[in-house]
This record gives C-alpha cells, structure tokens and sequence, in this order.
C-alpha cells in the first residue's frame, strides 16, 4: 500500500482541463484484448479507465453491456481477473487512473475487505457499484479508507433532496447519471440535463463526471461546460462488438485495437 | 388493515433488514422512488378509507375470506394428523397472487400513477397484476421469460385477453430471474410515471415488508378460522417457498405463537444432489439479487445460477430476506421436495379431495405426505393451498406421460 496521493485526486487537481472516461468490460472478448485495448484508450486520450468486471444479472445496464458481460463470462472471467488485469496495466507502466466497475455481489463473495486490499495491492483507485446506495456502502467506505480507494457515488436526475447528501459523502469524483434508465446509447439528451449537472456541481467540493447514454462527439461537447469528466460507455462497448472476431484472432488484433482507438479518440478530442 | 395480532421484535427495521438480510441494493435513479414508496404505503395504512376499499375489494371481488377445508379423505389416506387446507386456490384469478396485487393495485392508483408494471414467473402474478389493472383502470406491462411464456401459454393468453401487454424477457435461463432484470431495467427507465408491482416478498426494502402486509391476511384468516372450528391452533402449517409470499402470509400470524411448527418446503427439481433445483435456503449462500441481500443460489464467483423446477413459480435463485431470517432463527424449518414427489402430491390431491392444486401448492402438500402420518391423529396440520392447477394440467399432462413413456 502506497502512501501516495490517490490518482483520481491528483488528475482533478487542475480543473481547468475536461477529463475523458472511457469504459470497456474486463474480458470482453478476451482478457489480452482488454491488456491491448485499454493501452490503445489511454494512448486515444483516456485520462481515467472505467474497467467492468463481468456479472451475470446486469441490471443496471443495457442490452450492449450486458452482451460484453456475457461474452466475458463465457470465458470464466472473474474478479481476480479483473484485479490481476489491474496489475499488470501497473507493470507495463500505465499512469492514468483506474477505476473498476462491479454490482456488489461478486465483491461480498471476494470478501470486501479483501478486496479493497487487493485493489490498493494491484493498483487501482476506485471502484463504482451501482447497486450500492450510500444508505448501504457504509461497509465498503470503511473498507476503502482504509486502503486508500475511492468508492465513487453515484447521482442520478431523480435523486431530487438526495443530491446534497450524496455530494457531501462522495469521494474522488461523482458519476452522473444523465438519464433515467439503464445504460446504453441514446440519440438525445435530458432537456434538463444541464440544470441538474450545475446543481449537482453546487452540491460538492469533489469534481463531476457525467455518464449513461453519451455516445457522440456533439453529445460530449454539449455536456463539457457543465461537468468536470464524461464518461462513455455503451459506444465504445458497441464497437468492440463489431471487431469481437478480429479482437479474438491474434493476426488480426491490432488492426481491430487500431479502429477502436480512432473511433474513440474523435469522442476524446471533443473534449479539448 | 389491522396490525399484526402479536409482535415482539420488529422487522423489518428501519433500513429495511430483516436481522442481516434485506436492504435496498438498487440504482439511486430507484432510491427516491422507494422512499415514496414506503411513506405512500404507511400513509395509505392509516387512512381508513383505504383499507376500507381494499377490504371491500377483497370481499367483493376477490372472495375473502378463503375457505379452510378439512381434507378428510387425505387425513384418512395418510393416516397421521387432521389436515386442513387453506383454500387460497378460491380466490378470483385462483391464486393468492391477488391480495397483494390489489394493494398495491390501490397503492398505485392513490399515487396518481397510470401503468403498472410487473414480472412474472408461473403467470399468476402476471395475471392478478393484469385483472387489478383492468379493474382499477390502469395500463399493464408484464415481463415474463421466454421459457416460462413458453410453459405457461394459458396464463399468457389470459394476460393479454384482461388487456395486458405481455414482454418477454430472452436472456439468461429466461425464466423468472430474467423478467425482474428486465422489469427492473424498464421501471429505472420509466421511474417517474410507472408504479412496479413486485409479485413476491422479495426486492429492495419496503416491497417485501408491503407484499407481507397484504399477505398476512392469509394467516390471520387462517388462525381465526380453526381457532373457532376446534378451539385450537394448529401444530404445523406448511406452505411453500419460491419467493415466499404464500408462506410470510400464512406465517407472519403465527411467529410468536411457540407450539405451531412451521415448515417451508423449496423446490429440490430434479434434487438436491443435482445442478437442477431451486433449493434457495437449503443450498445457497447470503447474496444480493433484485435489490435485497438474502440466501442466493450462485457460484464462487458470486454469478447467480440458474434454479430449475417443474414449477415455474418457484423457479427462482432468490428468496425473500425475511425467510432468510426466519431461516437463520430458526422460527421455520425449511426442506424441499422434488419435481417427482410434486407430481405424486398433484395425483394424491386430485384422488382423495377433488382438487387439482398449482405444481408450487403440490410441493407443499408432498411435505405434508411426508410429515403427516408421523404426526398423531389429534394433532392438526395446515397446508396453505396457495393456488389451483389449470394453468399447470399441460405441464402435469407432459411430465406424467413422459414418465410413463421412460418407464415402459
């Protein structure tokens, strides 16, 4: 365990500049893709990695994520996968942080102590759970003080008088929800999507993040002045899924690793 | 409704628990739609008027109070104990699915919301969910699993004739486990105008305290009823378990009532020395599944497996928290029959009383064929009789003939 300034907290230092979150599931379509895709993201802009470890009842999510869970599982990727995956992006020598995403029963099977250990050991820097309220995260919030982790909260356009009491508790940064729903592309955005992002903002000292169904260039320019990161998901996810066959074939990997870093390198730039 | 007539310890708490189980494990989008929901539910409680329609309902509509008929042609075949059954099967739309619907039915409409949503395993929430919307006036969705629509046609039929729209759900085993994954994606999507009607005493907190509160009077009914037939409280009552719902109902009224044994009876499917069942207590493990922490059938990983039974509406990896509790108290025993001896107890039923009870209901009464003739003739032994077979007699027709067929 490092006595280091957690990487989220050093990234946000300087708000000035927009950060970009890309996210990819941890397996998807094997665990060497995941090795190689999350370089060729960090190498297209990615300040921050969302990495999903695969579950099998997603019901935070949509159909196009779920389809990576299910592919990862095919393969038996677990936790452990994801945590040795997380240290061997450290080894290689990755800087930019590194933020696992899991529903909260795998984590209470690996134990949540154990866990949060293993997360600090392999170096990583957060986690999201999106099926842990802050009325019940209490355990892991423990857990993650302890060992220097981020459990990062999560707002959504619904949480009405919660937003002041999330914001006050939250830690590294807070995820946006900007739509109601699960994830997955949406063609627009909440009318209102820019009032409850500035308000969010006033809620709290830590930064902002903004995602759930942002899934083009002109969607990420729209939400920039109002939030501090944005996350992309479901598109990203999706364009995996055209090169599954490509990804899975070791001729033909880093041709596919290639298209995907363009593709999401012109929703980074927008950022800039 | 009136409260419970005995308490001595409170659950579920605050929070939800139900001692360790229970809580809210949902996306916030769901946290400020639950905390109405629970102020609504407590608000709706004490209002008289409310009660007063909901039990106007259930005498007019529904057929409350259900008979307890004495079954003495079992007693007689099984030699043991007095067998009563809880006739929940008379019940309009045949199951006790219909209590809870139509409270939350009301629940949803004194809200000010418009459509309900729920899931479905066997068809009998979906079809209760269906009837309470055509009655009240509300649109319906039902998610169900593309196996289970495949099993249960008939309830599928009757959904759609009552005007509700009928949504299969095609990922994992496609059965009930699936349908709230997707009931649940669709009511985060549509939070603000939709009222989630959840079928089991399973969820985040307060759906498995509400669905308890509208169950109970399943027990209530029941204590009143052989209390002024024999002048005694049962020794065992017995119902089974998939989510739970039946059973918290019969239950809840006897907890603190020490000399009546309770016993749960889970679905072994093929056995419990197979991958094939849905023994949630007797095997799983505390989990989270569909918002609430209690005992899950999953992997070492914790991946849920897939629960297997000739029964749709106990093929579930879950079970609601506060049988988790009661498990771990030790206030209920639970055990688990298989599909067979389920299949046994439809034919034992049919033969002695003249009623073909739901496969769920058949679990409970093979416990019965199991326990009752170790019990003495003057003890008395309750089975909760939760529904009635139509919709299962192709399913019962399929699996008899084909065991017939592998037999010879």
């Amino acid at each position: 365990m490092t006595a280091a300034v957690n990487r989220i907290d050093r990234l946000f230092e300087d708000r000035s500049r927009k950060r970009f979150i890309p996210f990819i599931t941890v397996g998807d379509p094997t665990l060497e893709a995941t090795y190689q895709l999350a370089h060729a993201l960090v190498e297209a802009g990615a300040d921050l990695l969302e990495l999903g470890i695969p579950y099998s009842d997603p019901l935070a999510d949509g159909p196009t994520i779920q389809r990576a869970s299910e592919r990862a599982l095919e393969n038996g990727v677990s936790i452990s996968d994801a945590l040795q995956l997380v240290g061997r992006l450290r080894e290689s020598g990755m800087e930019a942080s590194l933020v696992l995403f899991s529903y909260f029963n795998p984590i209470l099977q690996y134990g949540v102590e154990r866990f949060f250990a293993d997360l600090a050991k392999y170096g990583a820097d957060g986690v999201v759970i999106p099926d842990l309220p802050i009325e019940e995260n209490g355990p892991a919030v423990d857990a993650a003080k302890k060992y220097g982790i981020h459990v990062i909260s999560l707002v959504a356009p619904t949480s009405d008088s919660r937003i002041q009491m999330i914001g006050e508790q939250a830690t590294g940064f807070l995820y946006c929800v900007s739509s109601l729903g699960v994830t997955g592309a949406r063609a627009s955005l909440r009318e209102d999507l820019a009032d409850f992002l500035d308000r969010v903002k006033a809620s709290t000292k830590v930064p902002t993040a903004v995602g759930f169904g942002i899934s083009t260039p002109e969607q990420v320019r729209a939400v920039a002045p109002h939030t501090d990161g944005v996350i992309v998901g479901s598109a990203i996810v999706l364009e995996v899924e055209r090169h599954v066959e490509q990804l899975k074939d070791p001729e033909q990997s880093a041709e596919a690793v290639e298209k995907i870093k363009t593709f999401v390198h012109q929703l980074a730039s927008a950022l800039q | 409704m009136k409260e419970a007539t005995t308490t001595t310890r409170i659950v579920p708490d605050e929070k939800g628990r139900f001692g360790a189980f229970g809580g809210k494990f949902v996306p916030e989008t769901l946290m400020n739609a639950l905390t109405e929901l629970e102020a609504a539910f407590e608000e709706a409680t004490k209002d008289p008027a409310f009660c007063q329609e909901l039990n106007h309902l259930l005498s007019e509509y529904a057929g409350r109070p259900t008979p307890l008929t004495y079954a003495q042609r079992l007693t007689d075949e099984l030699g043991g104990a007095r067998i009563y059954l809880k006739r929940e099967d008379l019940n309009h739309t045949g199951a006790h699915k219909l209590n809870n619907a139509l409270g939350q039915g009301l629940l949803a409409k004194r809200m000010g919301k418009k459509s309900i949503i729920a899931e479905t395993g066997a068809g009998q929430h979906g079809v209760a969910s269906a009837t309470v919307a055509a009655k009240l006036g509300l649109s319906c969705k039902v998610f169900m699993g593309e196996e289970d629509i495949r099993r249960q046609s008939l309830n599928v039929f009757r959904m759609k004739l009552l005007g509700a729209e009928v949504i299969p759900a095609v990922s994992g085993s496609r059965t009930l486990k699936d349908a709230t994954n997707e009931a649940i994606r669709y009511w985060v999507s549509n939070v603000e105008e939709t009222f989630y009607v959840i079928g089991s005493v399973v969820g985040p907190h307060p759906y498995p305290y509400i669905v308890r509160e509208f169950q109970k009077i399943i027990g209530e009914e029941t204590r009143a009823q052989i209390l002024q037939m024999l002048g005694k409280l049962p020794d065992e009552v017995i119902a089974c378990v998939g989510g739970g719902s039946n059973a918290i109902g019969m239950f809840y009224p006897f907890i603190q009532d020490d000399t009546v044994a309770l016993r749960g009876v889970e679905a072994a499917g093929q056995g419990v020395d197979t991958d094939k069942h849905a023994a949630t207590l007797s095997l799983g493990r505390p989990g989270v599944i569909h918002g609430s922490l209690t005992y899950l059938l999953q992997d070492e990983n914790g991946q849920v497996q897939e629960a297997h039974s000739i029964s749709a509406g106990l093929d579930y990896p879950g079970v609601g928290p506060e049988h988790a509790y009661l498990k771990d108290s030790g206030r209920v025993t639970y055990t688990s029959v298989t599909d067979a001896e389920a299949l046994e107890a439809v034919q034992i039923l049919c033969r002695t009383e003249g009623i073909i009870p739901a496969l769920e209901s058949a679990h409970a009464i093979a416990e019965a064929v199991k326990r009752a003739p170790q019990m003495s003739k003057d003890e008395i032994l309750v089975i909760c009789l939760s529904g009635r077979g139509d919709k299962d007699v192709l399913t019962i027709q399929d699996a008899l003939e084909s065991e017939k067929g592998g037999e010879r």
